[in-house]
């Protein structure tokens, strides 16, 4: 991803390295602090690509970057491509899970249900910030939003996964039916 | 210390008898503070409605005891019971529970007049909360002439009405876009930060998560419980 491609679109006018940090941290609601020397490195690398080009100085003297043709070339495919949905790269909670069920002196049930509540407990964490105002602005609020979003997804699969366990255990306890279900009366 | 503005205790409630019987709820114990909102979750079929009519005392509980504002919903009888859910309970139901014949205000209108508020002051109120919900100028047009958010609103105005203590809300926000459920969220949290209690019964982390606890329900049973435990309710417990 792409700290590059979202510093190259800010860039749709010339800005100074700390201006471009503090642009980027603004728009996204501070939920990814970049340190400066992280910008000024990226920087650099898209100035040997060819991607930004220095673009003097402004009146306080601070040297400007601008975009080069390329560069402009480059956030507008940014913009045009879907970001690819790659297969996460170890996502801790799902490999716990799958282990937790093949080791028979875990307690699935309690892993899931204390992961639920610090997940749950991080959507009211968003809530407040959202009624704090730090959802306010319109691209902070899309940012905190997506956050939302994703714990509520989380909260969702672990609620499938517990009924999901429960019908296993269920299945594998009950006595082998004698009669098709409902005539058993 | 304040008292709970709802309290159940060892709440069981079975229907039907012999083969047929099914255990809706089996001893759930618990309590809303004023100011607090608590959320209900779990799979369908879990006894989430059935706690929460019973809560509101619109069934009774087979054992077990329910306290709405200090009175002891057994002890009040049935017209104590009609009273209290007239004045003291807002019931946002599963299905919106509105009337067909009646514009939005006499819908909001109805649970005043019942309790004999002069009908232009009951208006008033009604128009109030309608506007309350961003429904000015709905007022006075039939359930089935608006949308099903729209419906949602006038079913939540009904509920806030006239300064209830008590909130409860199942699936209030039923069908609705993420946007206007959380209009609805905000409507019900408004009021209990003005002092009601709240439950809200909701099968949506998102909106949950509004919710100052969130108590999970299986098979009639609480099993868990994620949030902070209200100071009354903290300092209840050190005294007993
Ligand atoms: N009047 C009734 N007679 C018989 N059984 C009932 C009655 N009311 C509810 N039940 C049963 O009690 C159990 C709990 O029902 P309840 O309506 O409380 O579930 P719920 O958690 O609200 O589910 P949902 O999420 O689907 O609304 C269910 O098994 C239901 O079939
Ligand atoms: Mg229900």
């Amino acid at each position: 991803m792409s700290v590059k491609h979202a510093l190259l679109a800010l860039l749709e006018k010339p800005r100074y390295g700390y201006e471009l940090r503090a642009e980027f941290e603004q728009r996204t609601g501070a939920s990814w602090p970049l340190n400066v020397g992280q910008v000024y490195t990226t920087l650099s690398r898209l100035e040997r690509d060819g991607l930004v080009e220095a673009g003097g100085t402004d009146a306080e003297g601070r040297s400007l970057y601008q975009l080069t043709e390329a560069g402009q070339a480059e956030v507008k495919g940014w913009f045009d491509t879907p970001v690819e949905r790659t297969q996460p790269q170890r996502d801790e909670l799902a490999i716990k899970l799958a282990v937790a069920v093949a080791v028979p002196s875990v307690d699935v049930g309690k892993v899931v249900q204390q992961q639920r509540n610090a997940t749950m407990q991080a959507l009211q964490g968003y809530r407040r910030q959202a009624r704090s105002g730090a959802g306010d602005d319109l691209p902070g609020g899309l940012v905190l939003d997506r956050l939302v979003f994703a714990a509520e997804a989380e909260i969702r699969w672990l609620d499938h996964c517990e009924s999901r366990l429960r019908r296993a255990a269920a299945s594998s306890t009950a006595p082998e039916p004698v009669q098709p279900e409902g005539e058993s009366r | 210390m304040s008292e709970p503005v709802l309290r159940l205790t060892d709440v069981s409630r079975v229907h039907g008898t012999g083969a047929a019987e099914v255990h809706a709820l089996r001893g759930v114990s618990l309590a809303a503070y004023a100011g607090e909102l608590v959320a209900i979750m779990g799979p369908s079929g879990s006894g989430k409605s059935s706690l929460l009519t019973i809560a509101g005392g619109l069934d009774s509980p087979t054992s077990g005891s329910v306290e709405v504002a200090g009175q002891d919903l057994d002890e009040a009888g049935i017209s104590g019971r009609a009273k209290l859910r007239r004045t003291s309970v807002g019931y946002v139901f599963q299905d919106f529970n509105l009337i067909p014949a009646l514009t939005a205000a006499e819908n909001v209108a109805l649970p005043l007049e019942l309790d004999g508020a002069g009908r232009r002051a009951a208006q008033k109120a009604a128009r109030a909360a309608l506007d309350e919900v961003g429904l000015d100028g709905f007022a006075d047009r039939f359930p089935d002439e608006m949308s099903g958010g729209q419906r949602q609103r006038i079913a939540i105005a009904r509920a806030i009405v006239g300064d209830r203590r008590l909130i409860l809300a199942d699936e209030p926000t039923g069908a609705l876009d993420t946007e206007t459920g959380e209009d609805i969220l905000r409507l019900i949290r408004a009021r209990c930060d003005a002092g009601a209690a709240g439950v809200l019964v909701t099968h949506e982390p998102r909106y949950a998560s509004w919710a100052d606890r969130v108590i999970y329900v299986r098979d009639g049973l609480v099993v868990d419980e994620a949030g902070e435990t209200p100071d009354a309710a903290l300092a209840e417990e050190v005294e007993a």
